[in-house]
């Protein structure tokens, strides 16, 4: 494959955001919002066609027979430490780097063409392009990694783009705690990730992902059975890179910053914080997949994270006042639907059902991005037509606002697995998967599920139902409204394709052999879950179609989990309490002390004999040429001197 | 005589037609057409490193009974020195034209090639003879360069100490050269090398420590550095430049080519720990001047002695990695001192003005300008993901490579703590353009498009240098 493309793919972003960074201050608004779609819409186009070329064109060098190959189209040396140890920057083709392919300009283009109404007379506007930009680049850059200190690299971009974005409101107080917290917390995560990629790069003195991951035995063999604290060191290291997964994923106990990140502006929650960078801890253990099947004992790690974290993040989401909290909690809980999708998808070495589960967790990501982005761009025409995240604000609002209602509707039903919308294909594989594995873990994302349909209908008819406020005594007599074109066609556009995406035949393209899996509906599986799903949904009817005090009533009887949920279980002040009482007044102060005294007074010391030193020698630069003469040879006799005493 | 042997001199001759195209056009042009001798000189020599890069693939070959030597390696220092002379030359065209230099602008240019010829000469040269030859063509026309403002009493006194201290340096580099014809009895570098393998003596001990000072004048390593400050203040801004990069990395590749062919064999008895003291002397004392600097001139000629102790860590290791850390440091190092030159040659050129206290509030009033001095400062002082960090990184790499010589970690360690000092003067300027205010700073102006060329390509290497590893990985092929 001509290397021209994916090399471009990557360049348009970066050069965009240089563009608009360094030049953006003497652009207008319009050109700065036009130049970044556009570059954007050519992204678009130019990963189409690629992923297209590597799933249609049936060249050889993509498929053999009907395996699909992982093609690696260029590979070019960055930096050379050592003859082992080199940094490479490549471009690497597989069938989930061309899912992300699609998914990742697909979403950024929506949000790019929404921001030009959504930020409209922003300040700042031409940076926040800017900084899509950079996010773009550095999310792209990430998937088609063909080593793992590549996507390390990108992953710590994609880190620092997020923190920007976040942070975009920089004069809110609130943004710039968030925007912290996030960056704290992810960089707090990769730390576990880099020692994980060294230990990985220690043992097998590689760091291209191909050579490990089509030679699993290999990668085993060079581990030699070494073992840490009752484990093995494998598991370990995978383990430890998983950590890094979890920070960027929000998978507890590393979730605390997701729902605070909500502070930045409402598009980017869309693409960075619901459908692309957050889904890369699950795209990085897909990554590594061929490793984390060698040790059951980590792929156990990934099943109970992503369990627990499923199950927390939808208690809390029921209650929650902010929409786009709701939202937020929302994609936690549907990323670890994809970690358990991974993580039940093999056990003793072995892929259960054909690697089902790798399937259907791939599966899940690319719909999950197109619907979960769909919501928060609806959220985001909510806020902007009542200016308030609350749904306290809201009520009634299917008469103002019929795009709006719609889209946002055919969002809630596809998160809730109602057929024939997107989420109802991949998250019945994904509870097939569980079964395949163990009944326990079926049942439990089952319940999981349901609760899903619960909080999103139970938030789709607070804001669109219930009540009927007085919205023009409120708003000086304006009423909410749809928003315009830029903002109304992305809404349609993604409402389409979570619509119809469902039926794309996933199993031929994306496998975790290459080998086509054909998807059959497990119908006892499926129509369960279409079942709790809708009795869900009428629960939520029954409670909040029309403004009544049941839900009052039921959340005073049982108040203390109301709260806590509320709360989100108080995980926050568990975080503060630690950092605060423990980490900051128990280890940081007494660190401080001797940084303070010790370190800083040594450094002093220093500059202070560095200072002195420089003035005595003053005389030595007489700037008389006789006295040089007499220096240089004062010089060369000591030369001679040192070596002569030496050899006698 | 097999007259095919000239075309191994390719670069020299091309460098000679350049010489004597612009020397007379210069002579027979009109005095109105003399105004484009300095765009022609530049054009030229562009031409000529292009050639260069274009030739760059030929095979070793040696002319003139072994006295004359070119390999790969030998074509890709060349090449890197020509940069740096166009980028010399490009930014003087504004000097050049101005008001007492235009009568002689021409003479500038032409010795300007003269020096950088005979620079080649000393590179490639496997006869000490040739050698020497190639030595006083490049120091002669340097004094007269260095005398060019002769209406300054400054540039005088530079001219009066440079050519003694030169004098000097070149008698003490012949006696030693005269030592060690005593010993071999062949002035051939490698007839030399087979005649002292083993034979260790004081007379060789003696005729080193001469051969290593002459080098050091030539490269201003502590104790041979004092007439640098005062000529890098007295010469005219173009020609210190020119002193500070070309003719110091031209020097230091010859030294090692020197030490490692001819006195390989007596590397540890003798020179490793010639060179040891050497550097932990010129980093140390060329930082500590340097933190007291006013002068701009002054401060950048002791930030190169300083500089010049890190070039020769390339050296100390004695490894075929330091061959290649050496190029590399050199051009980085051209990119890195020519931009802050450029800098402090557009705003002398434009306004006078020249100590550091001047610069205060500088970016309030010319952003570009700080910030491309700020450039050059970190680059110089090696932060991360500027060149100038890959250039130390590969250095301090290249001493250490293969090593388990304790003294050679304490060597890097102290090396790495004058980063440390040095960090902090290279800051004081970019403190006084970013945060000093000043209530008379220099008033806005727009420097030349030819100073602007310079400053632009300078930046390129800086901030391309450090982000692709090309040119790097190039220059480990040719070495290999």
């Amino acid at each position: 494959m001509d290397i021209t493309i994916p090399i471009l793919i990557l360049a348009i972003p970066l050069f965009m955001f240089l563009l608009l960074g360094l030049g953006g201050v003497k652009m207008s608004h319009k050109l700065a919002g036009t130049l970044g779609s556009l570059g954007m819409g050519t992204v678009l186009v130019l990963s189409y066609y690629t992923a297209f070329t590597y799933y249609f064109s049936g060249n050889p060098e993509f498929i053999d027979g009907t395996t699909r190959l992982q093609y690696v189209v260029f590979n070019q040396t960055w930096l050379q430490f050592t003859p082992n140890l080199a940094i490479k920057l490549g471009f690497l083709l597989d069938p989930i780097s061309a899912l992300m392919l699609i998914v990742i300009p697909t979403i950024s283009f929506m949000v790019h063409i929404y921001s030009l109404g959504y930020m409209e007379g922003e300040k700042g506007f031409q940076r926040y392009y800017a900084f899509l930009s950079l996010f773009s680049f550095s999310m792209l850059g990430l998937v088609v990694a063909t080593n793992i200190f590549q996507m390390y690299i990108f992953w710590e971009l994609v880190g620092a783009s997020s923190f920007l974005l976040i942070g975009f409101f920089y004069t809110l107080p609130s943004a710039i705690s968030a925007c912290k917290k996030a960056f704290i917390v992810t960089r707090f995560a990769d730390l576990g990730f880099l020692i994980g990629i060294l230990i990985l790069s220690f043992y097998t003195q590689q760091l291209d992902f191909l050579p490990m991951t089509q030679n699993p035995q290999g990668v085993l063999a060079s581990f030699g059975g070494a073992t840490f604290m009752g484990a093995s060191v494998l598991t370990w290291a995978l383990v430890l890179i998983f950590t890094g997964g979890m920070g960027k994923s929000a998978m507890l106990p590393l979730h605390i910053w997701l729902p605070d990140a909500m502070e930045g502006p409402t598009p980017v929650s869309a693409l960075i914080h619901a459908a692309t960078m957050v889904v890369a801890g699950v795209y990085l253990v897909a990554r590594l997949f061929p490793l984390y099947m060698l040790e059951d004992a980590a792929l156990m790690f990934i099943t109970v994270v992503g369990a627990a974290t499923a199950f927390y993040a939808a208690m809390v989401a029921c209650a929650q006042i902010d929409i786009k909290r709701i939202l937020a909690f929302s994609t936690i809980s549907q990323i670890a639907f994809m970690m358990v999708s991974l993580g039940v998808a093999a056990k003793d070495n072995v892929a259960i059902h054909e690697g089902l589960g790798y399937m259907a967790s791939m599966f899940h990501l690319f719909t999950h991005a197109m619907f979960k982005a769909l919501l928060f761009l609806g959220a985001g025409a909510l806020i902007h037509a009542v200016h308030s995240n609350n749904y306290t604000a809201m009520g009634g609002l299917r008469k103002y606002m019929p795009i709006t209602h719609i889209t946002f509707l055919i969002g809630c039903l596809a998160i809730a697995g109602i057929p024939p919308f997107a989420g109802f294909f991949s998250k019945d594989e994904i509870l097939a998967a569980c079964f395949h594995n163990n009944w326990f873990w079926g049942a439990w994302m089952m319940m999981v599920a349901a609760m899903t349909a619960f909080y999103m209908f139970r938030m789709y008819f607070l804001v669109f139902w219930w009540n009927n406020p007085d919205y023009a005594k409120e708003h000086h007599g304006h009423l909410p409204h749809d928003p315009g074109i830029a903002m109304s066609f992305p809404l349609i556009f993604l409402a389409i394709v979570s619509t119809v995406c469902g039926f794309i035949p996933f199993g031929k393209f994306v496998t975790f052999d290459g080998h086509e899996y054909i998807i059959h509906l497990d119908w006892a599986v499926a129509g369960s879950s279409i079942g709790i799903a809708l009795i869900s949904i009428f629960f939520a009817m029954w409670l909040y179609a029309k403004e009544n005090d049941k839900p009052r009533r039921m959340a005073d009887s049982c108040r203390w989990l109301w709260t806590a949920a509320h709360r989100r279980f108080y995980w926050d002040e568990i975080y503060l309490f630690i950092t605060r009482r423990i980490i900051f007044d128990g280890i940081c102060k007494p660190i401080a002390w001797f940084d303070r005294h010790v370190i800083d007074g040594t450094m002093d010391g220093f500059a202070y004999v560095t200072n002195k030193a420089s003035v005595a020698i003053k005389g030595f630069q007489s700037g008389k040429v006789q006295m040089y003469i007499w220096w240089y040879l004062i010089g060369a006799v000591v030369l001679g001197l040192i070596v002569a005493v030496c050899v006698l | 005589m097999d007259y095919s042997q000239f075309l191994a001199l390719k670069q020299e001759i091309g460098l000679l037609i350049v010489f004597l195209l612009v020397f007379l056009y210069d002579t027979f042009c009109s005095p109105k057409a003399a105004k484009s001798v300095p765009v022609i000189a530049c054009v030229l020599m562009a031409a000529v490193t292009a050639f260069g890069f274009w030739q760059s693939c030929q095979p070793a070959t040696s002319a003139f009974a072994g006295m004359y030597f070119s390999s790969p390696v030998i074509v890709a220092i060349k090449n890197i020195l020509n940069v740096g002379a166009l980028i010399v030359l490009i930014q003087s065209l504004k000097w050049a034209n101005s008001e007492f230099t235009s009568i002689r602008r021409g003479e500038f240019y032409e010795l300007i090639l003269l020096t950088l010829f005979g620079m080649y000469l000393m590179i490639s040269s496997r006869h000490f003879l040739m050698f020497i030859i190639g030595l006083e063509t490049a120091s002669l026309p340097l004094c007269a360069l260095v005398a060019f403002d002769k209406h300054r009493y400054e540039s005088h006194e530079a001219a009066i100490k440079y050519v003694l201290t030169a004098v000097f340096s070149s008698a003490v580099l012949l006696m030693g050269l005269s030592f060690v014809y005593g010993i071999a009895g062949t002035l051939y570098y490698q007839g030399i090398a087979s005649a002292i393998h083993g034979n260790m003596g004081v007379m060789l001990a003696v005729a080193l420590a001469f051969v290593i000072s002459g080098f050091g004048f030539k490269i201003s390593l502590v104790p041979f550095h004092l007439w640098t400050a005062d000529v890098y203040q007295g010469a005219p801004t173009s020609v210190t430049s020119y002193l500070s990069v070309i003719s110091k990395g031209s020097a230091a590749f010859a030294f090692l080519v020197v030490l490692t062919t001819v006195f390989g064999s007596v590397y540890e008895a003798a020179w490793e720990w010639m060179l040891y003291g050497l550097i932990i002397l010129t980093i140390t004392i060329g930082n500590l001047f340097a933190m007291r600097q006013k002068n701009m001139k002054r401060f950048l000629a002791f930030s190169s002695i300083s500089q010049a102790g890190y070039i020769m860590l390339a050296i100390v290791g004695n490894n075929g990695m330091g061959v290649s850390a050496l190029m590399f440091y050199t051009l980085v190092y051209i990119f890195s001192n020519l931009a802050a030159f450029g800098v402090i040659g557009a705003i002398e050129n434009a306004t006078g003005k020249i100590e550091m206290t001047d610069y205060n509030g500088l970016y309030k009033t010319n952003p570009r300008l700080s910030v491309t001095m700020m450039l050059a400062m970190f680059s110089l002082a090696g932060i991360p993901p500027f060149a100038g960090f890959f250039s130390k990184f590969f250095v301090f790499t290249s001493t250490l490579n293969g090593t388990d010589s304790t003294a050679l970690y304490v060597l890097v360690l102290i090396a790495l703590i004058n980063t440390i000092i040095s960090l902090y003067y290279y800051l004081l300027v970019v403190k006084a353009m970013f945060i000093n205010d000043s209530e008379n700073p220099i008033a806005t102006f727009r420097s030349a498009c030819s100073e602007r060329l310079g400053m632009w390509i300078c930046v390129a290497g800086i901030i391309g240098l450090g982000i692709v590893s090309y040119f790097y990985d190039y220059l480990l092929t040719v070495v290999a």
